[in-house]
């Protein structure tokens, strides 16, 4: 896994908002790369900059009111911010897919499923209708829709939040892209289908080797489904590292925190669940240093004023803290 | 969807029949009469007004008339005037083309227009054109529609002598179509500012509201382009609403080419309706009230059904 080149790579990514007296740093300096069949988990709270930063890699943020810079975002070692828009466009849904949280409101009401998968084969595949249909019926057969003829004529309110899904999978998917970025596919729907898609996008990636950007606040499906993770805190990457190592050893507090506060069956029953004191600081009032010092039980002064940066810590683990656990 | 039809035209029975009565008693309480004209007149002596009043059947009590006049309705005959004996329904039709011919073309110009503006001002929202289409729309709302047609008589009639201030054709061209395209330029033009105004408004906020759905974002990260996106995707969606309110303004578009074709002399129904109505012309008013209906009604219909056409979700 770790020979393997990076198709995307983000430096230094940033996301902001105008707002009456200054910028509000939604994303603030977000750097990761993204290798050949992997799949990255990014995982945070809500409001942490997870989608945001998802948006700003496929350039699908309104701007204004969003302001997107960054030392570079490379995709197959083109930089994607220096694409003109048109450029861009042929790259979306082609080389870069995305799906998205809401399977019940992002397809088109008023379209035919099939319509709707055709229309990427038709677009950057120069596929006749004829030729893209059969393509359709094949795609919706591999994400398991029994019945592909039949729902192709269907229309999105027929089917149900998982099936919407795969469908949107099958979008995603049609023009075989190297990447795709996944915002919180399975939050939307019941645990035994969110088991179901998670399955079938490993399977496909495997069958595909498309690199995932897997974007949730569910640390149980990273566990699941990711080879590699980055924890977000208040639009930065506090720690990143491989899953298991992660998840067995957390470096950052707030990692820690964040594993601590898991359900477990297996929990003495009667006691509380632990969880992170106070609140997730609001961007545009951070503090000079560490964002979470003012929740962490282990701050030194040191933390509240001078802000940590992502440092290796051997074993392809990366965390910004000045007083690492397990370190 | 045929079932849903025939249930809506079945339902619109007690509905014209409502509309009938409520028309019928205004009509009859209003003062004054179709015999008032004779007493300012001489020669009529005072037997003569009630024998046309027996003739024309005024002297039986209201719920007679009206039974009279429904019973005839009920059968196709609309009656006939009481000036001129001539059968309403062929009055109405003789002026209705007129009419047609104005509303069609200035509601067609408006929606052509007042769309493209919306659609423009939606997709460059706050920008110097929107804010400027915004204001427009805002003025030409603000103003009545006689003001419109006063000043463009003024300016482009008088002021200017351009084209003609009223009237449908010169004296012996009636059959000269340069002739009758200036003497439509003025009131369509009128006509079709305040509905310009009107669709510009609500074609922005439809589509504004379609834009930042979750499938304008699909769309676009499935590498579709600006114009795909537009014209497959948000349209779509956003003439759904529109229709609706096409069903909806139909009257008012009808209330606002009676003023436009008073202003401007042009001989189609809303003259014919306020000439009825200074003569108390009973079988015209009521013919027209209930043609009137009878369009809304089938307009309201006709965009549901097509409503359903356009969304798979929308079961008639």
């Amino acid at each position: 896994m770790e020979a393997a080149p990076a198709v995307l790579a983000a430096r230094n990514l940033r996301v902001g908002f105008r707002i009456p007296g200054g910028v509000m740093q939604a994303v603030d300096g977000v750097s990761f790369e993204l290798r050949r069949g992997e799949t990255l988990g990014l995982v945070g709270e809500s409001g942490s900059g997870k989608t945001l930063t998802s948006l700003a890699l496929l350039r699908l943020l309104e701007s204004p009111p969003a302001e997107l810079s960054a030392d570079g975002i490379d995709f197959e070692g083109r930089d994607l911010l220096g694409l003109s828009e048109g450029a861009m466009a042929d790259l979306r849904g082609a080389g870069l897919s995305m799906i998205f949280q809401e399977p019940m409101t992002s397809l088109n009401p008023l379209m035919t499923i099939g319509r709707q998968i055709d229309e990427p084969l038709v677009r950057h595949l120069g596929l006749s209708k004829r030729v893209a249909r059969e393509r359709t019926l094949d795609l919706l057969r591999r994400v398991g829709i029994a019945g592909p003829e039949m729902a192709v004529r269907q229309y999105p309110h027929q089917l149900s939040g998982g099936m919407r899904q795969r469908v949107m999978i099958a979008i995603a998917l049609a023009c075989r892209p190297s990447v795709l970025i996944a915002d919180e596919p399975t939050t939307a729907l019941d645990v035994t289908v969110q088991a179901q898609i998670l399955a079938l996008l490993r399977a496909l990636q495997e069958e595909m080797g498309t690199a995932i950007l897997l974007i949730t606040h569910d640390l149980a499906v990273i566990a699941e489904t990711a080879h590699r993770v980055a924890v977000m805190y208040a639009g930065r990457i506090v720690e990143t590292g491989p899953v298991a190592a992660l998840f067995e050893a957390p470096l950052h507090p707030y990692t820690e925190g964040l594993l601590r506060s898991i359900p477990r069956i297996t929990r003495e029953r009667g006691g509380d669940l632990p969880e992170i004191p106070g609140v997730v600081p609001a961007p545009g009032a951070l503090p000079a240093g560490c964002a979470f010092a003012a929740r962490c039980g282990f701050a030194v002064a040191e933390c509240q004023e001078l802000r940590p940066v992502l440092e290796p810590m051997g074993g392809g683990r990366e965390v910004a803290c000045w007083r690492p656990r397990h370190g | 969807m045929l079932s849903y039809v025939g249930r809506r035209v079945l339902q619109s029975v007690p509905l014209l029949i409502g509309v009938s009565i409520i028309g019928f008693a205004l009509m009859h309480l209003a003062p004054g009469g179709p015999l008032a004209v004779y007493t300012l007149n001489p020669t009529i002596t005072n037997q003569d007004i009630e024998r046309i009043r027996v003739v024309l059947g005024l002297d039986q009590p209201v719920h007679i008339q009206y039974l009279k006049w429904a019973s005839g309705m009920a059968t196709g005959n609309w009656g006939f005037t009481f000036f001129g004996g001539r059968p309403v329904l062929g009055v109405i039709l003789e002026r209705m083309s007129a009419t047609f011919l104005l509303m069609g073309s200035a509601l067609s110009l408006a929606i052509l227009i007042g769309c493209t503006i919306g659609v423009l001002g939606a997709i460059r929202r706050y920008s110097v054109f929107d804010m400027m289409a915004t204001s427009g729309a805002m003025v030409a709302l603000s103003f009545p529609t006689f003001w419109f047609g006063l000043m463009a008589i003024y300016f482009f009639a008088i002021k200017l002598g351009w084209l003609p201030s009223g009237g449908m054709y010169e004296l012996g061209e009636e059959d000269n179509a340069v002739d009758l395209m200036r003497h439509l330029v003025l009131p369509v033009m009128v006509l079709a500012l305040v509905i310009t105004a009107i669709w510009s408004r609500y074609t922005r906020s439809a589509f504004l509201e379609v834009m930042h759905q979750d499938y304008m974002r699909t769309a676009k990260a499935k590498g579709m382009r600006a114009p795909a996106r537009l014209l497959r995707h948000a349209l779509p969606n956003a003439l759904k609403p529109l229709i609706a309110l096409l069903g909806i303004e139909l009257p008012a578009l009808f209330s606002g080419a009676l003023v436009t074709e008073t202003i401007f002399g042009w001989p189609g129904m809303g003259r014919l309706f306020v000439d009825a109505l200074n003569m108390k012309e009973y079988p015209i008013l009521m013919g027209m009230i209930m043609f009137t209906a009878l369009f809304v009604i089938v307009g309201n219909l006709v965009a549901d059904v097509l409503i359903a056409l356009l969304d798979p979700r929308v079961r008639l």
